[in-house]
């Protein structure tokens, strides 16, 4: 799928990955159709999933964003690991939500 | 020294004296524009992390607070903002490809966009603190209004009338008193709202800096950004507050009771 131009002339010039216009216009228009989906199913009641839902369509969005707009894909290794680290922070920063659910459980009768 | 490298396709970089592979130097660039990311990412992502605690403590309060706000409004600033991404990415790509017009292009409709996101805060930021749902000792909440919040309304008008400013940072109007919990709730929800979106805002308007000082030494064909280096960057950091939007707009106007 990946029919991007590769250009690599030479040790002395950098690999260059010129993405085709098309992979843009076609991620915008992705992008946008992911923002009505996520405008029309917060209008309909899910109870719980819906910020399930919300959440799922906004990582999509960020994963189209991060890899094809910010080019990711076609970076080194070491960026890849860079643009990891980030979601592995929020996911240690989320980690702290333990504490507050785990609160009320300590006031809960322990059975002997 | 420097090394002026030429290709048919791609413009040519020069490289600085410190790398030894133009691959090597736009990495490093780029590796150290993700770090800067990074922080950004652990500075947002602590107060995302408050919005979800207060709003599971509160979810009644949260849900009615957050139907305050215009969803239309925020749904056109999403729009502008991934236009403006998509049209970031078109900059980089030509001035890759070493397309001067082209490049100013996209970058121009850009900040244009930029400017447009902040017209529409600005119209959804003056409705709110018409509406009194600025934190502070005059924040309100018409659903819950009492005959005394009220008076106190009457009370801060008549001051504004006799030239007292309504807010003072350090003092609280003559007719402040400490307001119900279930007022405060709500409140709580309004200074996320706004610690969030201002943050973003402040991320836009540095945006609109970086973008716009590029489209001018562009524009004069300053020797700094013969390499597509400083637009790439400056289209990952716009790329980069995209994403945060594309999270704010479901959890802070979308997104209800959990």
């Amino acid at each position: 799928m990946d029919n991007s131009e590769h250009i690599n002339h030479g040790p002395g010039v950098g690999h260059h990955h010129v993405t085709p216009v098309g992979t843009y216009v076609a991620t915008y228009l992705a992008l946008l159709v992911l923002l009505v989906l996520t405008f029309a199913v917060s209008r309909i009641d899910l109870g719980a999933f819906n910020i399930v839902v919300a959440l799922g369509i906004s990582v999509v969005k960020t994963a189209l964003v991060v890899l094809i707009f910010m080019g990711v894909r076609h970076n080194s290794k070491l960026t890849w690991f860079w643009a990891s680290i980030g979601f592995v922070w929020l996911i240690l920063l989320f980690l702290t939500l333990g504490d507050y659910v785990t609160r009320q459980w300590v006031h809960l009768p322990l059975g002997w | 020294m420097s090394l002026e490298l030429q290709h048919p396709a791609v413009a040519p970089q020069r490289l600085s004296h410190q790398f030894e592979q133009i691959d090597q130097q736009n990495e490093i660039y780029i590796v150290g524009m993700w770090t800067f990311l990074v922080t950004e990412i652990m500075f947002f992502g602590a107060l995302f992390v408050a919005l979800t605690v207060y709003r599971s403590v509160y979810p009644d309060a949260f849900e009615q607070a957050h139907s305050a706000l215009n969803v239309w409004l925020g749904l056109t600033n999403t729009f502008i903002l991934l236009t403006s991404s998509f049209t970031a990415a078109m900059a980089v790509r030509s001035k890759m490809l070493g397309q001067r017009v082209l490049t100013l292009l996209f970058l121009g409709i850009t900040i244009v966009c930029a400017f447009g996101f902040l017209g529409v805060k600005y119209v959804e930021y003056s409705a709110e603190f018409r509406e009194h749902h600025f934190p502070g000792p005059n924040f309100q909440w018409s659903q819950t209004v009492s005959p005394s919040t009220a008076q106190g309304d009457l009370a801060a008008n008549s001051q504004v009338a006799l030239g007292v400013p309504k807010i003072g940072v350090n003092e609280f109007p003559a007719n402040y008193q400490p307001q119900q919990l279930e007022l405060h709730k709500r409140e709580l929800f309004f200074s996320l709202y706004f610690v969030m979106t201002g943050l973003h805002g402040f991320h836009v308007i540095i945006g609109i800096l970086v973008l716009s000082t590029l489209w001018l030494l562009i524009y004069f064909n300053h020797p700094t950004v013969d390499d597509y280096m400083p637009v790439e960057l400056a289209g990952l950091y716009w790329h980069f507050v995209d994403i945060v939007w594309i999270f704010l707009y479901p959890l802070v106007y979308l997104i209800g009771k959990q």
